[in-house]
């Protein structure tokens, strides 16, 4: 038995392994989409069908529910390793635990995140998006669901140890999102009245950076917190 | 280089210490509040638009001031704990924490009650209140954070990286509402043109936030003291100093 | 060296110290004449780690589960794991999710990673809860194989170490306040 440190095969050892749980049970990764599109189609029950009215309103519908969706795993990130002690064996690994974070929340982007962005024709055609605002929304969905899925697993990580940690969680990182949803639904406006949104795009872009470098410090100082 | 911070790693250190600074703390609190709030509320001159309805920015500014103020010194606290290990650090942030979120609470009342008359409604959607009111939102998360743990060894660290966590968000948060505002309301009305105010108005506004960032500092101090007894409540010189006194 | 002392007294949260994952409220542990944190990554290539809860992820198989292991631990895939599976009497349960088996049986899965590391220290809290008689049998001679290799081993356990091992040292702990 030879002994490699390859930071490459730890990524691809979690990530893989995340993903085989998930698709194990498909619950977790179809519920997620139903509660989008339920939220979604409660809307134009509430506020009335009229297209003009869907269309204005549809960025904010759809980006509410995108938070509230990747809400629903992530309180799963963690709970399952943390419970059963594998979390414990990661920390005791010669790796450092921000790698493992991260592929952790690149599986939990892919099957939460990853289906939005997929869907987002149905999503427009529902809420009576024009095709410019279509394009704007999976762009903003595709820069912006990773950074909810980061931010996210900051909160996931701090109540993991917690019995009722749920709640608590969305209260810990729903005003968190608040500069994404603002930036998202802006972008998507701002294409709906056929103008350059690339100045919003940027500005995700530059959040998911920070995130990307950042988060994984924050999520596995929690985790550490957690786990003693 | 930060070598002279280690010895109020002891906890009996900084609880002496606490004790040192409390009297001019207080001191320096009640003259400018007593000063602060006279000069303001009676003899500072009435605004020409606003009338005496302008007085409650002697409250109001300080506060929202203060809350943002106590928000990077708990993070400050929050750092120091994490990357020093300093566990006194993490009491002050729980000290700190329930002060801000009461002065952040005030900011939003006193702006409220300021909206009402100037802009005919007790809420609006303005970019300084939805800041105060996220920056509400971040201090009940890291309270609720460090009520929800059990062991307050860990809940301390939590409540920390929370801290931290939120202050690299706050100018995120701050900018965006500012820019959502002026994107959906054009001609915000803005509430106070710092360049413009009257000396006379300046002074007194500038010995209110003096008075109240004291004010911060003493129930932060009396907190952290209360904290460090409760911490360290078998150890034997807590248990010297109650039979003491 | 035997960790003993009566429920409460403490025995885990040391372990758990030692190991890395909490902070002691006073002292601190040296690896080498360095304190942990500071070498953490050469201190976890030594370390093996099986505390109260496993590791065990009940709904991979037992081979899934030690493949996962290996690779996190930067272990490569050994070529066959079946004499080993057999050993541990789980031959034919290898592909069923964990939580089908029985306490013994999962406790079993965990122990496989005895078989298939390079650490120098094993800490193991109570490693022989839910195993039976062979069990128990076979672990102590993997403990005799390690330590005449100069391995370390701490562990806790209720139950007297049946085997005679010459330099065992017991350590115990009593409940203060």
């Amino acid at each position: 038995m030879i002994r490699t440190h390859s930071y490459w095969l730890l990524f691809c050892a979690v990530f893989n392994k995340d993903l085989k749980l998930a698709f194990r049970q498909r619950s977790e990764i179809i519920n997620p989409i139903l509660f989008f599109l339920i939220v979604i189609s409660l809307f134009p029950l509430a506020i009335g069908p009229e297209p003009g009215l869907l269309a204005r309103m549809a960025p904010g519908i759809i980006w509410v529910a995108a938070l509230l969706s990747t809400m629903l795993g992530l309180d799963k990130l963690f709970r399952d390793d943390f419970n059963d002690g594998s979390l414990e064996q990661l920390m005791v690994t010669p790796y450092p635990l921000s790698l493992t974070v991260f592929a952790k929340v690149a599986a939990h982007w892919v099957v939460t995140g990853l289906p939005l962005v997929l869907m987002t024709p149905l999503f427009a055609l529902l809420l009576n998006l024009e095709s410019n605002a279509l394009l704007a929304t999976l762009f903003t969905l595709l820069l912006g669901t990773p950074l909810l899925s980061f931010i996210g697993a900051i909160g996931a990580g701090l109540t993991v140890g917690l019995q009722k940690g749920g709640i608590l969680m969305s209260l810990l990182v729903l005003p968190l999102y608040i500069p994404v949803l603002i930036f998202a639904t802006s972008a998507i406006d701002t294409s709906a009245m056929s103008l350059d949104y690339s100045g919003q795009l940027a500005i995700l872009g530059a959040m998911l950076a920070i995130a990307i470098i950042s988060a994984p410090i924050a999520i596995s100082s929690a985790l550490k917190v957690s786990v003693s | 280089m930060w070598k002279w911070l280690h010895p109020y790693a002891k906890a009996e250190r900084a609880y002496q210490l606490c004790n040192t600074l409390l009297p001019y703390f207080t001191v320096v609190c009640v003259a400018t509040m007593i000063i602060g709030w006279i000069w303001g509320l009676a003899y500072a001159p009435a605004d020409y638009q606003q009338k005496d309805s302008y007085r409650i920015i002697f409250i109001h500014v300080p506060s929202a001031i203060l809350s943002m103020g106590a928000y990077s010194s708990m993070a400050i606290a929050a750092i120091v704990a994490l990357v020093w290990q300093i566990r006194n650090a993490e009491l002050a942030v729980i000290a700190i924490a329930p002060v801000g979120a009461c002065i952040t609470a005030i900011a939003l009342i006193t702006g409220a009650a300021w909206g009402k008359p100037m802009w005919g409604a007790w809420w609006v959607w303005d970019a300084r209140l939805t800041s105060e009111l996220i920056l509400l939102f971040l201090y009940l998360g890291v309270l609720s954070l460090y009520h929800a743990f059990e062991d307050k060894k860990a809940a301390g660290r939590a409540a920390s990286i929370l801290a931290i966590v939120g202050v690299i968000n706050l100018p995120i948060i701050h900018y965006s509402v500012e820019w959502w505002n002026t994107l959906h309301q054009g001609a915000t009305i803005t509430k106070l043109d710092t360049k413009a105010i009257d000396p006379s108005m300046f002074w007194p506004l500038m010995v209110n936030i003096v008075a109240f960032a004291a004010f911060v500092g003493v129930v932060t101090l009396i907190r952290l003291k209360n904290e460090i007894l409760q911490r360290e409540k078998h150890r034997p010189w807590v248990r010297q100093l109650l039979t003491q006194e | 060296m035997q960790l003993a002392g009566a429920n409460g007294a403490g025995k885990t949260s040391l372990l758990r110290i030692i190991a890395g994952f909490s902070v002691p409220d006073e002292g601190e542990v040296l690896y080498q004449q360095q304190a942990i944190s500071q070498v953490y990554e050469e201190y976890t290539s030594d370390l093996l780690f099986i505390g109260h809860k496993t590791g065990v992820n009940t709904q991979l198989s037992a081979i899934e589960n030690t493949h996962f292991w290996l690779q996190a631990s930067g272990y490569k895939k050994p070529t066959d794991l079946y004499p080993l599976l057999a050993k541990l009497g789980l031959i034919g349960l290898e592909d069923v999710p964990v939580r089908t088996l029985s306490a013994g049986q999962q406790r079993r899965v965990a122990l496989l990673r005895l078989w298939l590391n390079e650490a120098k220290l094993w800490i193991l809290d109570e490693p022989f809860t839910a195993l039976d008689k062979s069990g128990v049998a076979y672990l102590q001679d993997r403990f005799k194989q390690h330590l005449s290799q100069g391995g370390a081993i701490l562990l806790t356990t209720h139950q007297d170490l049946t085997a005679q091992f010459n330099d065992l040292k017991t350590f115990t702990l009593e409940y203060r306040y």
